[in-house]
């Protein structure tokens, strides 16, 4: 079996004095796709956020690709990652967050290609092409030149996967993509995630309240409650029939 | 003194005091410039993640801001060449750019403040999340939301600072008021010149007002008018 590209190994994360997440220990295979679940303030969004660093664990470690993400070496000894190295890791991780986060004073099309031509150093005309292209992927590219306060959320969330896209991740996060959305446009969002899913080349990391649909495009399912894994696995047995108590209230209350 | 009103007085006055009318504007050019630099200077040091740097430098901004600048002009004038060591004698207007300049960059380093604190944590976040450098981050995301909705307030400062340029008066710059002043001195004629004065002040700084005003509204529908300048733009 392949090495994981991503390995949590005892993370823990407080908030001040509330622990959050209590000891997680996950692989993530490459190219695999894990929906986390789990009620709100679980922990779950923090799991991703410590991998796209945005939030620090407390303790443990999360290693990406063989590399420390959080650590470095340096004369001989570990120590806090500084941004440098922070750089040199998180590049092959994306994110789509809740609230979009595009940025308002570019284009959309400038909201994709900007961070090709400046992180990755991509000339400007194949970074243009590409963004064009991934536009046109998620159903936009008629919105080129369209400001992001000119679109519907789902619209917008549709350019933030294109944004992430264009950068070439192998790991990408998707935190409650769909929560701030209007219910009917909710499906144009899943659709296109289950298109990238389908290409099947990215490991993907799911934060959702779509249960269906975590059932639907996941390998593996997480349910985290009271800052654990409280139970995984494939998508029929957290679903189907598990005898955790917690999961099945939790479930219950989806199934109305 | 004169008790009636004379044209012949303000003719003769106003291109006397009119010679002022450079140096009052070269120095509120001069004063605000050195204010929008400086300004910068309090941002950054008060984003110094240091808790005692923090507090000294909001102390010491909210000691320059309780200070009258004429006390300020007088100490950097009067007393800094008594300060041993470092202390030296500047010119008039050097002393009225850093005395005023130094002032005013106290409230202009707040303006910048309230604009970067403005941008969402969002958009922080989502830089980070494509892997900008810090330098980046600043320059392609944060500071083009930051600044704009500040330039009315900027634009305000510069119309207050340059009713503060008078000041300057007392230690010898050659403004508008110092002209007026020494007119009147000599021929006893107060009321023409001083007339002159208030209504330069007025041409000057009322259409200002009006500009950051207009400034203002065209600042808030920011992104909405690129919107439409571009629906309209997709039309055709």
């Amino acid at each position: 079996m392949a090495n994981p590209i991503v390995k949590y190994e005892n993370v823990h994360k407080s908030f001040g004095e509330v622990k959050v997440l209590k000891g997680i220990d996950l692989d993530l295979m490459p190219a695999e796709k894990v929906a986390v679940i789990g009620p709100s303030g679980s922990g779950k969004t923090t799991i991703i956020r410590m991998l796209m660093t945005l939030e620090q664990p407390t303790l443990g470690s999360i290693v990406v690709d063989g590399k420390n993400l959080w650590q470095m070496e340096k004369n001989d000894q570990l120590m806090d990652a500084n941004e440098k190295h922070l750089r040199q890791v998180r590049g092959d991780i994306g994110m789509v967050f809740q609230h979009f986060n595009l940025f308002p004073h570019l284009t959309i099309l400038e909201n994709c290609m900007t961070a090709p031509i400046h992180v990755q150093k991509e000339s400007k005309a194949s970074a243009k092409n590409r963004s064009i292209e991934m536009l046109e992927k998620v159903g936009l590219g008629d919105k080129l030149e369209n400001y992001p306060s000119q679109l519907s959320g789902g619209q917008k969330q549709r350019v933030a996967m294109a944004r992430a896209l264009v950068m070439r991740p192998k790991i990408m996060l998707f935190d409650e993509v769909t929560s701030a959305l209007d219910p009917e446009l909710v499906e144009e969002v899943l659709t296109v995630i289950r298109g990238i899913a389908n290409e099947g080349k990215m490991a993907m990391v799911l934060v959702t309240h779509e249960m269906e649909f975590a059932q639907d495009i996941a390998d593996r399912v997480l349910f985290l409650d009271g800052g654990v894994i409280a139970e995984q696995g494939s998508p029929d047995e957290v679903f189907g029939n598990s005898e955790n108590e917690r999961l099945q209230s939790f479930l219950h209350r989806f199934r109305r | 003194m004169n008790g009636n009103w004379s044209w012949d007085t303000f003719f003769e006055a106003l291109p006397i005091v009119l010679e002022g009318i450079g140096i009052t504007i070269g120095l509120t050019i001069a004063c605000y410039l050195f204010a929008l630099i400086f300004g910068f200077v309090w941002t950054i040091l008060r984003r110094i993640p240091n808790k005692p740097i923090n507090w000294i430098v909001t102390w010491v901004m909210e000691f320059i801001r309780s200070t009258p600048p004429l006390v300020q002009l007088f100490f950097i004038f009067y007393a800094w060449p008594m300060v041993p060591v470092i202390g030296m004698a500047l010119d008039p207007f050097t002393s009225a750019v850093l005395g005023l300049g130094i002032h005013f960059s106290t409230y202009i380093g707040e303006v910048y403040r309230s604009g970067i604190e403005a941008v969402e944590k969002g958009q922080w976040e989502a830089s980070t999340a494509l892997n900008f450098s810090t330098r980046q981050k600043w320059i392609k995301i944060i500071l083009p939301q930051a600044i704009p909705p500040t330039i009315p307030m900027l634009g305000n400062y510069l119309i207050i600072m340059f009713k503060e340029v008078p000041l300057a008066s007392t230690i010898g710059v050659v403004g508008i008021l110092h002209m007026a002043n020494s007119y009147g001195a000599q021929y006893w004629a107060y009321l023409e010149p001083l007339t002159i004065v208030a209504i330069l002040f007025l041409i000057l700084s009322y259409p200002s007002a009006i500009l950051i005003s207009k400034l203002e509204k065209k600042m808030n529908r920011r992104f909405d008018k690129k919107a439409i300048v571009n629906s309209k733009g997709a039309v055709t």
